[in-house]
């Protein structure tokens, strides 16, 4: 490890970097693959069901107590569905736009794992020079929101690439629905920036990082629901997931999509899940602060301890998404952009306004 | 033709901003969450494990049944070869010279007895048709193989899954029958 002391700070700097991407990526991809687990357990469960409990590579058996325990669990699930997604047929019908049909997933995959660059997923390893973040960009926010608003680009793509009525109805639909979200979302955000101070990401977890108290979400309730509500409309979560539909669109936007493309929207939702989960916890949740209030660690291990205070935070909420989907039916078209344009975004706008007051009257 | 109105009334501040429908929602979910994950009360059957039972006069397979002295009760008469609908049941008569019946009062029984599971359709014609009681729709209803040939059961597999049915026992009763008739007047009981 001493070797790495005497390469010059850019060199350092790069392979820190690649070497956090490359973490960020499987955790993330891992997360995907296990929330999808916890979606069908979970639904199971709600469901009067077991859920997924049959697979198991052959030697679990071998393994006393824990391997059946693990295998009732699903833990092997992920893998098997993977396997599935990698073995299916690719099936690409005769009368679609090829070019778009093959770009689309890809743009629908990207931009959310793109967003995870900018969350602040732990403070330090011990080297105050090194931030637990892949890229400590002084606009966070608002590269996340420009790379989140190109993911409706691939739905939209998919709906017109597949040149058929349903997805075409469901690009339409995604559309409408990003358009009006992302202003209330956007505008919500605002509130917080406005308490702040600073539109970078790791400044907004420094001032929450006090302890539960400090949180946003205790200054900031209204902003907290906006966000939350606009992040299940940008994901395409139940109850706001039109664009996919089963019920009235057979599969909406990906209905002419099988085997890893098909996968590659799958993952793309669960990826956005996880970054706007990332996202709330990092602007309203505190971060990788802990509970109890936490400097920047200056050991790996309290280093360690705040990533896994930030991964525990982001797997409670992607719960919260996943319970959602099983309590509440999708909304109505209209009540939906009734919701987005006439009651979320003069709320936000509200929210602003008393905000900046209070922010001008208090802030000497 | 008369209509009814029906009184809706308008939705109140509280029910127009979504809340009771989430709180109901949370209430509903987390009540069967708990009743599956905490009681462990899951209506799922988990099937290779726990399995189905059948109600009496449930028709499952048929399988050729052996009486009580363990002999095979089909006596060839391919009734039930006839009856069939679906042309499962292919019997080969022993033929002039073929083995005799393994038991009393019976002329001969089948060489080969074949049933095809995959045609089967369960109907229990052959159990209602045969003279001799030696069919019977069991309590079978998973029939599994990994070729066609193996869902053709012969007569030796037929007889085993089959088993024994000593509850109708026609033959012993005929015979009873028959020396109470060497006496007369009958005796009344």
């Amino acid at each position: 490890m001493d070797s790495i002391k005497y390469l010059d700070p850019t060199t350092q700097f790069v392979l820190f970097s690649i070497l956090k991407v490359m973490l960020v990526f499987a955790v993330a991809m891992t997360g995907v693959a296990y929330s999808v687990l916890v979606e069908r357990k979970v639904s199971a469960w709600i469901q009067d069901r077991p859920g997924p409990n049959r697979v198991a590579p052959f030697f679990v058996e071998f393994i006393p107590v824990i391997g059946p325990w693990l295998t009732r669990l699903g833990i092997f699930q992920p893998m098997a569905d993977g396997l599935k997604s990698f073995l299916k047929e690719d099936f690409t019908p005769s009368y679609v736009r090829k070019v778009y049909f093959w770009l689309a997933p890809a743009i629908a995959c990207v931009p959310s794992l793109m967003t995870l660059a900018v969350i602040p997923f732990g403070s330090t390893l011990g080297n105050a020079a090194n931030k637990m973040v892949i890229a400590d960009l002084n606009v966070g926010i608002l590269y996340s929101f420009g790379i989140v608003s190109l993911g409706v680009y691939g739905i939209v793509l998919a709906g017109y690439a597949a040149n058929s009525k349903y997805p075409f109805l469901g690009g339409i639909r995604s559309s409408a629905q990003m358009i009006s979200y992302e202003i209330a979302m956007g505008m919500s955000v605002v509130a917080v920036f406005l308490l702040v101070g600073d539109l970078n990401l790791s400044s907004v977890v420094d001032y929450q990082r006090g302890g539960l108290h400090q949180w946003l979400i205790w200054k900031q309730p209204l902003a907290f629901v906006i966000f939350m509500i606009a992040a299940f409309a940008e994901t395409n979560r139940l109850p706001f997931d039109l664009p996919e539909s089963e019920t009235e669109l057979v599969g909406g936007y990906h209905t002419e999509y099988s085997s890893m493309k098909f996968a590659l929207f799958f993952m793309g939702e669960y990826a956005a899940m996880i970054a706007a989960s990332g996202m709330m916890v990092t602007l309203f949740l505190g971060g990788w602060s802990s509970p109890f209030g936490s400097e920047p660690a200056g050991t790996i291990l309290g280093g360690l301890v705040h990533i896994g205070w930030f991964l525990a935070k982001v797997a409670a909420l992607m719960v919260v998404f996943i319970w959602t989907r099983w309590m509440l039916p999708r909304f109505r078209y209209d009540q939906l952009m009734d919701l987005g344009w006439r009651r979320f975004i003069p709320l936000a706008l509200a929210n602003i306004l008393v905000t900046a007051l209070i922010v001008a009257f208090t802030h000497k | 033709m008369s209509t009814k109105v029906v009184d809706r009334a308008p939705l109140t501040f509280y029910e127009r901003t979504y809340l009771p429908a989430i709180l109901g929602g949370i209430k509903v979910t987390s009540k069967h969450l708990f009743n599956t994950l905490v009681k462990g009360k899951a209506v799922t059957m988990e099937y290779p494990e726990q399995k189905w039972v059948v109600p009496a006069g449930y028709r499952g397979a048929p399988y050729l049944v052996k009486d009580q002295d363990g002999a095979t009760k089909c006596v060839s008469c391919q009734l039930c070869e006839f009856v069939c609908p679906p042309k499962a049941i292919k019997i080969t008569p022993p033929g002039p010279e073929g083995q005799p019946a393994d038991r009393a009062n019976a002329e001969k029984m089948p060489r080969e007895f074949e049933i095809n599971m995959l045609r089967c359709i369960f109907c229990g014609f052959c159990q209602e048709v045969c003279p001799e009681e030696a069919i019977f729709l069991q309590k079978d209803y998973s029939l599994t193989g990994q070729s066609r040939e193996e869902m053709i059961y012969n007569k030796e597999k037929l007889l085993k899954l089959g088993g024994t049915h000593a509850g109708i026992q026609k033959w012993k009763h005929k015979l009873e029958e028959a020396k109470e008739q060497e006496t007369f007047p009958v005796p009344t009981p």
